[in-house]
């Protein structure tokens, strides 16, 4: 029987060893980078299938999100007697800085991530990237690059929407539910909008993206086990992406937004 | 005798706690046909994707052409490997490619060949294989033996010096066994390549090669040509052609 204290050491060397894979997966991602000309054409159809393709789940994510964030906030104006007209600014802000990012890459996770692990890691099982690489094909070259590069790009692209949409779902409740006018929530959200929150935000879903893609393609690559491994890399790659997300989101608060 | 192409020296292979391979030893000659059986689990894959590197020995040397191909990277490791041509167990076909895709990707990717060339080729190798009408489908739309017969088509399409078959009619019925069988002695006597065959299936092992290998326990039990294998009295070897339950290798 196995230790309390042996458990820790091994699955404390399974983290490292982890940790050590994706950083070095990483790195083979931008070394790969060169050779953007010759996947171009893979490239685009990630593009399409990891983000264009998502823009409907964004956007009822964003609807709801934005629609939430206003609400909540005219419960607590009520609560602080704030007047409404800081409506637009607090729903705006909230939006742009936090929600939006963060929320987007949670759900571009569960979509993305888990389908790049999915496919790669049965690729992986039927020995599809064995004979990739049987072929003389580099496969982080003709699937990683691809994927991970789409996820970096279209964190950011699809952030840019959830921001829009959000804040009409904010306006759209604040205009019916709460009483307030279309013009006195714009000039609140006008009033205290920056540029810098904006490409702040789109910062973090890029670096997001490439958690998403980098975590995704390592657990697909390193599947094994059949179907049972498949499900378990998929699992995986989702959870590891979800927290990393929160971690660093973090980070960057702290960083990004000094007290 | 001929100067081998492919040496394997001293090859231990280790997953986990498990010892696979405990020490191989093996050469091979342009031209020859030679084939490694033993029972399922004992190495014989392992063994066969250790010479286009695709699992690295954790002891030992895997040379080709005198060339130890630990030492190969990048472009040389993909040129390398170019020189072979494999057919995986389960064919291994890219799901989302249609079957001439599929038997071209290889030679899309090495950019030697115009698009004319390489639909060209896929046609000559689609024809070898028997399947020129079946171009345009989807792998989940093919049979078994259909399967594996795009993916030796896929195999031949680089024009590799050697050709490796993993279990080439495991899961096929007796009659498309014996066809892909035959497919593998007319591709060795009309391409004039060195190949090498994992299989457990015997009639299989004994049409296809001009040599045969067991691996048991690891090891090599005996290396000789067909007609050695058939008359030896080496009971490991004589359990595993009769197929029988009793004698010295225990069914774990």
């Amino acid at each position: 029987m196995e230790s309390g204290l042996a458990i820790l050491g091994r699955r404390g060397v399974e983290f490292i060893t982890k940790l050590g894979g994706i950083f070095l997966l990483l790195g083979r991602f931008i070394v790969s980078l060169k050779d953007l000309f010759r996947s171009f054409r893979l490239f685009v159809n990630q593009v399409y299938l990891l983000g264009v393709q998502s823009l409907p789940v964004i956007v009822i994510i964003a609807i709801f999100v934005g629609a939430v964030a206003a609400w909540q906030a005219a419960y607590q104006f009520k609560f602080i007697g704030a007047p409404l007209r800081y409506l637009g600014q607090a729903v705006g802000k909230a939006v742009v800085i936090e929600l939006a990012p963060v929320l987007s890459a949670i759900v571009f996770a569960g979509r993305v991530g888990a389908g790049v692990t999915a496919e790669l890691g049965t690729m992986r099982v039927t020995e599809q990237i064995d004979a990739l690489e049987s072929m003389g094909i580099n496969p982080v070259r003709y699937l990683v690059m691809p994927r991970v590069l789409a996820c970096v790009l279209m964190v950011p692209f699809l952030v840019v929407f959830a921001n829009f949409i959000a804040v009409i779902g904010g306006l759209i409740v604040s205009v019916i539910g709460v009483d307030v006018s279309v013009e006195m929530f714009m000039n609140g959200f006008k009033s205290s909008f920056k540029m810098g929150d904006f490409i702040n935000g789109l910062i973090k879903a890029a670096v997001f993206g490439l958690t998403i893609g980098v975590v995704g393609c390592y657990e697909g690559f390193n599947t094994n086990g059949g179907a049972q491994g498949v499900g378990r890399a998929t699992t995986t790659s989702v959870v590891i992406s979800t927290v990393m997300i929160l971690i660093l989101n973090f980070i960057f608060a702290v960083i990004l937004f000094r007290i | 005798m001929a100067e081998s192409l492919i040496d394997i020296v001293g090859v231990h292979k280790s997953f986990g706690p498990q010892e696979v391979l405990r020490g191989i030893d093996l050469s091979i000659t342009p031209g020859e046909s030679i084939v490694i059986i033993g029972q399922s689990g004992c190495g014989k894959s392992v063994l066969l994707k250790h010479l286009i590197r695709l699992i690295e020995p954790d002891e030992g040397t895997v040379r080709f052409d005198g060339q130890d191909i630990a030492g190969f990277k990048g472009r040389e490791l993909a040129e390398f490997r170019r020189r072979f041509g494999m057919l995986f167990q389960s064919a291994a076909l890219f799901d989302s490619m249609t079957v001439e895709e599929n038997v071209g990707i290889g030679l899309v990717e090495a950019h030697r060949h115009t698009h004319e060339e390489v639909a060209q080729i896929v046609e000559q190798c689609l024809e070898v294989v028997g399947l020129s009408h079946a171009r345009q489908k989807y792998p989940s739309e093919l049979s078994g033996g259909m399967r594996k017969r795009v993916g030796m088509a896929r195999a031949i399409a680089g024009e590799p010096g050697v050709l490796l078959y993993d279990e080439p009619t495991t899961g096929l019925d007796p009659i498309t066994s014996d066809m892909i069988n035959d497919l593998i002695v007319t591709l060795n006597e009309k391409l004039h390549v060195t190949s090498v065959a994992v299989t457990h299936d015997m009639k299989s092992a004994f049409k296809i090669a001009d040599r045969i290998v067991m691996l048991y326990q690891g090891k090599v039990q005996i290396d000789g040509s067909p007609q050695q294998i058939k008359e030896t009295d080496d009971p490991v070897v004589r359990q595993f052609i009769a197929g029988s339950s009793v004698g010295p290798i225990q069914v774990g």
